[in-house]
């Protein structure tokens, strides 16, 4: 990957996590760590590999994106925010009763949001529908679902990737944001769900492996999802949850808790001071 | 009157009929010889998808697929569509109000010999408690069909009950016009009102000759919509007759019987008698029988209706 874009990149996805901390400290509440763990993974998604119009957010022929760890709405409403989709003013509104940005996902209400999504493993079953959609329809859009590590305990799930996998459904590229921890703990104490790669390879898919902070990675795994034909494909991304702020990275006490005032200056001095 | 049909076959033939006059696709879990749409997969082939045994995931790619505007209809039995998938069709479909149509089959105790753990008396009260998830709970074969052409041209979430069992067809063809949210009278009386739904609709109008024969004039009601429930019908109703007997395939709570009751406690407060399972599961057996053992006969109605006449009397007295 050339510098320019690299630099543009993190550029971006700095200014998202710049909004995803805005966002968890004016609503003190929130889900900070798994949104920061996937903030390289949307600056991507959004400024190099999906088609979509920002000024036009229902476009028929649009690339879709479902959110399907719902929890981490913070990190999409910065992308969406950043993007164009949305006023960079309106994520202070974020959980508040007045604001259209809602504790999880909601379609209905805001801008760029393809599907309402926040309980678990139902995400995935709906980006299997849209990528079906768009087979039927004979229409060349693509389908790109992000899931967490500790969401692929729900067996819906793995109903969904067997379905995916049964249907061909080639246009469809899912990213697992392996951050290793969940509420309760590590994935692998509360119920391991490993090995990722082994699984979806049984179940029929293509299985792609990045790392989730490193746009290069990205990019490759991006671009061999693209060329796969016949069976969907799985990105499995190693990342970093809290990615960004020391203090957060790899603490699970950061999984749903918002900074004080005193945290949040602190991580945003961190961001800005960072390259 | 013509032969008898459940309204599931109507479902599937409807859906394999309507499959030429509009575009949508139809999703099942499995069951497609017993939900009938497998007529539907005969003639559709490349626009049938069977998701196997996995519900859940079956009503989420619906909502899937609705969100890119192309109509859907998934189908199972209602234990499973609207029990095992509520959250599902709560989250992935009711909230944000997807064009979502549930064919549910096998809904109450006439599925019969499978017993109580595929016998769902509950659906309605779940699919109720949805906010903007529309209830159709066809009559006969005739409303089913019309129901199913109904739903296709509506932009929303709909849950449509059909039956296992072959049930007498009460309405004409040629005549008969669909009206979402609207109640039918299906015969004259001002002495009590019998509101009944799906199955029970045949065995009210029976209940309704056998209160003739003893001098009561029953006015029978047809409610193909549960929800939303017709308010205007059902207060104009309470007023003209002052006593209601309600009959109902499914649980006494939360379902066809409290939502009238919803109305008239609040509008006009009458004495209604609710006819329907009491807060028990069912079991196996011949449905003639499993009808029988859990009120659903039209002699036990005609009696229900006595017993709301009497209580309008006692009331009339005090």
């Amino acid at each position: 990957m050339n510098q320019t874009k690299e630099k543009k990149l993190k550029k971006i996805a700095k200014n998202i996590r710049l909004g995803i901390l805005e966002e968890v400290h004016a609503a003190s509440s929130g889900h900070p760590g798994g949104s920061l763990s996937i903030a390289d993974i949307l600056a991507y998604l959004y400024w190099e590999e999906m088609n979509v119009r920002p000024d036009e957010p229902d476009w028929a022929d649009r690339d879709r994106l479902v959110l399907s760890k719902g929890h981490t709405a913070p990190a999409i409403y910065a992308a969406l925010a950043e993007k164009g989709y949305l006023p960079k003013e309106d994520l202070k509104g974020f959980r508040q009763i007045d604001s259209y940005l809602q504790g999880h996902p909601d379609m209905k209400h805001t801008p760029g949001v393809d599907m309402t999504t926040g309980s678990l493993g139902l995400g995935v079953s709906a980006s299997d529908g849209m990528a079906l959609s768009a087979k039927v329809a004979k229409k060349d859009y693509r389908v790109y679902a992000i899931v967490g590590d500790g969401e692929s305990e729900e067996g819906q799930v793995w109903e969904a990737a067997m379905f995916a996998a049964h249907y061909k459904l080639d246009n469809l590229c899912w990213i697992l944001d392996l951050n290793g921890l969940q509420i309760d703990g590590k994935i692998t104490d509360v119920i391991d769900p490993t090995p990722h790669d082994k699984k979806f390879e049984a179940f029929g898919w293509n299985v792609l492996r990045a790392d989730a902070h490193d746009f290069a990675s990205l990019e490759a795994a991006f671009k061999a999802a693209k060329k796969c034909k016949g069976k969907p494909s799985v990105i499995i991304a190693d990342s970093i949850k809290g990615k960004g702020v020391s203090f957060m990275e790899n603490q699970v006490g950061w999984h749903g808790k918002a900074p004080n005032d005193e945290q949040y200056a602190a991580a945003v001095a961190e961001l800005n001071a960072a390259e | 009157m013509a032969d008898k049909i459940a309204t599931r076959e109507a479902y599937g033939n409807a859906l394999a009929e309507f499959g030429e006059k509009y575009d949508f696709v139809v999703l099942d879990a499995d069951l497609a010889e017993a939900t009938k749409t497998g007529v539907f997969k005969k003639k559709f082939p490349d626009r049938f998808f069977d998701c196997g045994i996995a519900e859940g995931n079956m009503v989420s790619v619906a909502a899937g697929i609705a969100t890119t505007g192309m109509n859907v209809f998934c189908s199972s039995f209602a234990m499973f569509a609207a029990g095992r998938a509520f959250e599902q069709v709560r989250n992935s479909i009711g909230y944000p109000h997807l064009n979502v149509k549930i064919g549910a089959t096998h809904a109450g105790i006439s599925v019969g010999e499978d017993g109580a753990t595929h016998q769902c008396l509950e659906d309605i009260a779940l699919m109720r408690t949805i906010p903007g998830m529309v209830i159709i709970n066809p009559a006969d074969a005739v409303e089913a069909r019309a129901a199913v052409e109904w739903a296709l041209n509506y932009k929303g979430p709909v849950y449509l009950r059909f039956g296992r069992l072959a049930v007498p067809v009460i309405f004409d063809r040629e005549k008969y016009v669909f009206e979402m949210g609207k109640n039918t009278r299906l015969t004259r009386g001002r002495d009590v009102t019998i509101y009944a739904s799906g199955l029970t609709v045949g065995i009210s109008l029976d209940a309704a000759k056998l209160l003739k024969k003893e001098g009561i004039k029953a006015r029978v009601v047809n409610v193909a919509t549960i929800k939303p429930i017709d308010e205007a019908e059902i207060i104009s109703s309470a007023k003209q007759t002052g006593a209601i007997v309600t009959v109902e395939e499914h649980n006494v709570i939360g379902g066809l019987g409290e939502a009238v009751c919803g109305v008239t406690a609040a509008n006009c407060p009458v004495p209604v008698i609710r006819v329907g399972t009491n807060d028990v599961f069912g079991k196996s057996g011949k449905v003639p029988a499993l009808l029988k053992e859990y009120g659903l006969t039209a002699e036990n109605v005609a009696e229900k209706a006595k017993e709301a006449l009497a209580l309008k009397k006692k009331l009339a007295r005090k």
